[in-house]
């Protein structure tokens, strides 16, 4: 693979270029998405990355990391959630347009007809039961178990890192403390998937795919699930390297390579950046610019929302569904918000309360 | 040859199992499914819409079917390992040398990774298909919890090789439970809970330590992410499946357009 193709990719894959990549990929293939899921296209794209892939094995850094045992099932994966938000997204693009012809969409053609469970669906079962057996039988014998070296609780490698499906979790980690983004996060997660049938009052789209009839809770799912889950996945896998720090995928993982952290509290920007006098003694006031800003942020701005971009769905939902959706949202866009003034302004705490332990 | 499979057919012992003719009529299609205890989580009929490929994914079904491998290949394995953090490490290289062919390891590391993302796969079409809406919203709920424990399970059985992989990556993990507000020595408001000038919530005694049963991923945290891996989370991931499926039956079978 030329030298050009990897500095390239290299500089694509910095966390800042990397994250406002994948989110403009995910907005444009729905902006765009009556081209972008036809099949030739897709299967162009597919190809494509197959082709960058089995390219990139020739660099030994790619290969080193690619090739991990532990990370194959982690490419499968992107692979296969590729192609899944492919043909969910096709399917919905042609139920979309055969709704609005006034047609029965793909799953209404084939609904009112019944079929026997045996043999249609134990027999498609039995299939797929060989194939995915087969798949790990064979997958087994090619590549071995990894067993590193024994455990030894005084020696920490570099990098330390989780087990691969907390690596999103673990990559929050750069942008908050351990405590949202290892506990408090995680469990809203949690709370905020079990919320969702009783917040989405929606009741179209219900048993076949459409993107326009749904379109608030399919991006803000996708936005969660593509964005913010598996991509950071792939980012902790395979762009982080010693000392969390960031390596392109044709790079070295040089324990050496440090990124100076130069970053500043938002009360150090306002009163010391700002106002140009020392940090007040007390915390309360110093850290009053930052709590000031957090309660607009939750407590007004859902307001302002539910008069503006949000009216309809207000209408819709009601008082009390409104607050645990927005709350919820708020607490998901403060990820990449916080990305966003880390880049921007180099902060590192809206909110920097040593006096206990809190800081946002 | 056909003669051969008519008297095994038509013996007593056969039967016995399967009391119904060949699946060839409507009514012993019926009594297929009726009369079989695995076949009857299905119904008889359903949706031709339920059945294709392109609309369910089958990930749940394959997430049900690796559940299955695991436990199978996880009985195996037990039977090599012993969760003490003098031998763990070693009966697994004893795995590795002395049984020929052996891949049950293998299948059971490899299906655990295809595991976790298959459960994934099956929340993202219930998902994109709206499943969740009326009146399956408590069955999304209880596949929630299902897919937190398909990652509960991964992560303790992540310690069980105790290698360096290992116990870094539940370190790393488990540390973030120090961090718990009030409940975790280094999260918020835990070191303003003083009595006498003495901190109440320390290493020995917050969130980390009842999750990892000491100060440091250690021998005690072997043995308790061994059981929790073997036998606690694995019972209350069949007791939820059992629930799954049948409220799948209850809410109406595979979701479909109304």
């Amino acid at each position: 693979m030329p030298e050009s193709i990897k500095s390239i990719a290299n500089a694509l894959g910095d966390p800042r270029l990397y994250f406002l990549l994948t989110v403009g990929l995910l907005f444009s293939y729905y902006g765009f998405r009556k081209t972008l899921t036809k099949p030739a296209v897709f299967a162009g794209f597919m190809a494509g990355g197959v082709l960058f892939f089995f390219a990139g094995l020739s660099d030994h850094n790619f290969a080193l990391i690619a090739l991990k045992p532990d990370n194959v099932p982690i490419a499968f994966m992107l692979v296969l959630v590729a192609f899944f938000t492919w043909l969910s997204l096709r399917r919905a693009v042609i139920n979309d347009e055969l709704r609005k012809r006034g047609e029965p969409n793909l799953e209404e053609q084939v609904a009112r007809q019944k079929v026997f469970t045996w043999p249609d669906l134990v027999f498609s079962e039995l299939i797929c039961l060989l194939v995915v057996g087969v798949i790990l039988v064979v997958w087994s014998i090619y590549l071995k178990a990894p067993l590193e070296e024994p455990a030894a609780p005084a020696v920490s490698p570099n990098p330390a890192k989780a087990p691969w499906y907390f690596l999103g979790l673990q990559e929050m980690l750069v942008y908050f403390d351990p405590w949202l983004a290892g506990v408090v996060f995680p469990s809203l997660i949690i709370v905020g998937l079990q919320a969702i049938p009783y917040i989405d009052r929606n009741p179209k789209g219900n048993g076949y795919y459409t993107f326009e009839e749904r379109p608030f809770a399919i991006l803000t799912f996708q936005f969660g699930f593509i964005v913010l889950w598996v991509s950071l996945v792939i980012l902790g896998t395979f762009l982080r390297g010693p000392n969390w720090a960031f390596f392109g995928p044709f790079e070295y993982w040089n324990p050496g390579k440090l990124e100076p952290l130069i970053n500043v509290d938002l009360s150090e920007l306002f009163w010391v950046y700002g106002l140009r006098q020392p940090l007040p003694d007390f915390w309360l006031i110093r850290e009053l610019p930052g709590i000031l800003l957090l309660l607009a942020y939750f407590g007004i701005l859902p307001i302002v929302l539910a008069k503006t971009v949000f009216r309809r769905m207000y209408i819709e939902i009601g008082f009390a569904r409104y607050q645990v959706m927005s709350q919820l949202f708020l607490f998901m866009a403060l990820l990449p918000i916080k990305m966003l003034l880390r880049w921007a302004f180099n902060l590192k705490y809206l909110v920097h309360i040593n006096e206990f332990f809190l800081n946002i | 040859m056909n003669k051969l499979l008519e008297s095994i057919r038509t013996s007593q012992v056969w039967r016995s199992i399967f009391r119904h003719g060949p699946p060839v009529t409507t009514r012993n299609r019926t009594l297929a499914v009726l009369s079989n205890f695995f076949l009857h989580l299905h119904p008889v009929k359903l949706r031709r819409s339920g059945v294709r490929l392109s609309y369910t994914w089958c990930m749940g079904g394959v997430t049900f079917f690796l559940f299955f491998v695991e436990a199978i290949t996880g009985l195996l394995l037990m039977f090599y390992y012993r969760p003490v953090a003098e031998f763990a490490y070693a009966d697994i290289q004893a795995l590795n040398a002395h049984v020929p062919l052996g891949i049950m390891r293998e299948i059971h590391r490899w299906g655990a990774h295809a595991m976790v993302i298959t459960v994934w796969l099956h929340m993202y079409r219930v998902f994109l298909t709206g499943s969740y809406k009326p009146p399956r919203e408590f069955n999304w709920n209880v596949g929630v919890i299902l897919l937190v424990l398909t990652l509960l399970l991964s992560f303790t059985g992540y310690l069980l090789p105790w290698d360096q992989l290992a116990i870094w990556a539940i370190t790393v993990g488990s540390n973030m439970a120090r961090a718990t507000p009030i409940l975790g020595h280094e999260g918020p408001f835990a070191g303003n809970l003083t009595w006498d000038g003495v901190q109440l919530v320390h290493a020995g005694n917050d969130a980390r330590f009842a999750l990892i049963a000491g100060r440091f991923v250690g021998e005690a945290t072997l043995l308790r992410f061994y059981v929790l891996h073997c036998v606690g989370i694995p019972l209350a991931v069949a007791f939820l499946i059992a629930i799954h499926f049948w409220r799948v039956r209850k809410d109406g079978g595979i979701s479909g357009p109304l």
